[in-house]
């Protein structure tokens, strides 16, 4: 790639700037700054839309009553029941219970505060899923 | 002491990090120096470990490599520090800030506050240098972004441990010793010796040149087998792991290539700088790759032809670089 093709696409990175290594004139290496490129975007943006999509599926289950308000802050923050469950200092199977929202009404204070710490919100919110 | 640190801009943040590092204790060296000492190039594709749901796909080595390879051929020693207890890491990093060495740390991206947010997955391998502390604010040297930037005690902690695959449990580095004399030539040699040994394997299609025809083939039968639309989510997901932030673009294929022209410069081997330039054309080839594949993730463009033109390319880079790497294996360094 030579310096004039390295590609300048505001896109996904807003105002940062990446390096791309790419040839001058002469055919020597330089590192060039790019404001990012179209096609990088666009994978990105898919990426976010499936995971988006699947967010917007938990939050309508929660709102149905079938899951607890913990699967919608799950999902938002891209975990699975295991991987909340190592943050959270639980067992993959206990997480997935607490998805059940007969058995997370019944969740003492301690638990969840466990599980508001690690989404950085408050246990209010927790309960609600009220952005 | 942060006065003297001077952040540094580069494509991949391994090796930019350790480049960071080392220029600060006065070693004059480049991040493409550094990438082809550790063997950074690679390429696997293992479709039975899933990230995000999609097959892991591996443009360099694994993370932690680059590192440990370039510190043992040249001979530097460094430190490692990996805490069960976060209070206590949190603790050892401001010592070590107090002794006034900026330290490089492995940290998830999910929870940096300052990092794009389109480029905030769950993935634990990042890595930045932190130069020093204003109140509850660390000073962080990213050197995937342009400029310096602040993060609060909190964040950092929570970044530090970041849970999941390849969990950084805290990691902690700096150099404690450099030599005064880097033998340059036995580490050129050692690092271009294991890539070309990597790429060029023999014994599986899950790693190098192998790997890249066996996944080429598999693509035109995407559609089909899987669906118009996962099969789109698949090519996205190719392109991001090629292209997406700190991996400096075409898979850090330039990046190698830069570092094939310095090699070539310092050791006055003409060889070389011509294996560079077929790398750069290796480069381009999986960019256009990325060009082709966009438009079909969009949607915009639909057809299994496209599919069959995204194999061509990719066994075409399979071809070149399997040429690259033979003759790149016969130069005696």
């Amino acid at each position: 790639m030579r310096k004039d093709e390295v590609p300048q696409d505001q896109g996904i990175l807003e105002n940062y700037k990446e390096v791309v290594y790419a040839v001058d004139d002469r055919g020597r290496y330089i590192p060039v700054s790019s404001k990012g490129w179209s096609a990088k975007t666009e994978a990105n943006e898919l990426a976010w839309a499936g995971i988006n999509l699947q967010i917007e599926k938990t939050r309508s289950l929660v709102l149905a009553g079938k899951l607890s308000p913990l699967a919608y802050y799950m999902e938002l923050n891209h975990m699975k029941p295991g991987l909340l469950g190592k943050y959270a200092g639980f067992s993959r199977w206990r997480v997935r219970r607490h998805l059940k929202p007969a058995v997370f009404s019944k969740l003492r204070s301690e638990v969840l505060e466990k599980y508001a710490s690690v989404f950085n919100i408050t246990v209010d919110r927790l309960k609600t899923m009220d952005n | 002491m942060h006065e003297t640190f001077t952040h540094q801009h580069h494509a991949h943040c391994e090796s930019g990090v350790f480049t960071s590092l080392l220029c600060h204790h006065g070693v004059e060296i480049s991040e493409s120096m550094i990438f082809g000492i550790g063997s950074g190039l690679f390429f696997s594709h293992l479709p039975f470990v899933k990230v995000y749901g999609f097959p892991l796909t591996a443009y360099r080595i694994a993370p932690g490599g680059i590192i440990k390879r370039v510190a043992k051929r040249l001979g530097i020693r460094l430190k490692f520090e990996t805490f069960r207890d976060q209070e206590k890491g949190m603790f050892a990093l401001d010592q070590a800030l107090a002794d006034g060495r900026p330290i490089g740390l492995q940290t998830g991206v999910f929870w940096l506050p300052f990092f794009p947010p389109a480029y905030r997955f769950q993935f634990n391998a990042h890595n930045l240098i932190v130069y020093g502390k204003e109140g509850d604010d660390y000073l962080i040297s990213d050197p995937t972004l342009d400029r310096p930037v602040k993060c609060p005690s909190s964040d950092l902690k929570k970044a530090r441990f970041s849970k999941g695959f390849l969990a950084p449990k805290g990691k902690m580095y700096y150099p404690v010793e450099i030599p005064r004399e880097l033998d340059y030539r036995k580490a050129v040699s050692k690092g271009i010796r294991e890539v070309c040994s990597k790429m060029l394997n023999r014994v599986h299609s899950l790693v190098g040149v192998p790997a890249i025809r066996a996944l080429a083939k598999k693509i035109p039968a995407w559609p089909q087998k899987q669906g118009e639309k996962y099969a789109a989510a698949q090519l996205a997901n190719l392109i991001r792991m090629q292209e997406e932030i700190g991996t400096g673009g075409a898979g850090f294929r330039f990046v190698y290539a830069s570092f094939l022209q310095e090699a070539g410069d310092m050791l006055g081997m003409d060889e070389l700088l011509v294996l560079s330039q077929r790398m750069t054309k290796v480069g381009d080839r999986w960019n256009s790759f990325a060009y082709k594949a966009a438009p079909v993730c969009k949607g915009r463009k639909k057809g299994r032809a496209v599919y069959g033109e995204l194999r061509d390319i990719l066994l075409d880079c399979a071809d070149q670089e399997h040429g690259i790497f033979n003759d790149l294996r016969r130069i005696k360094i």
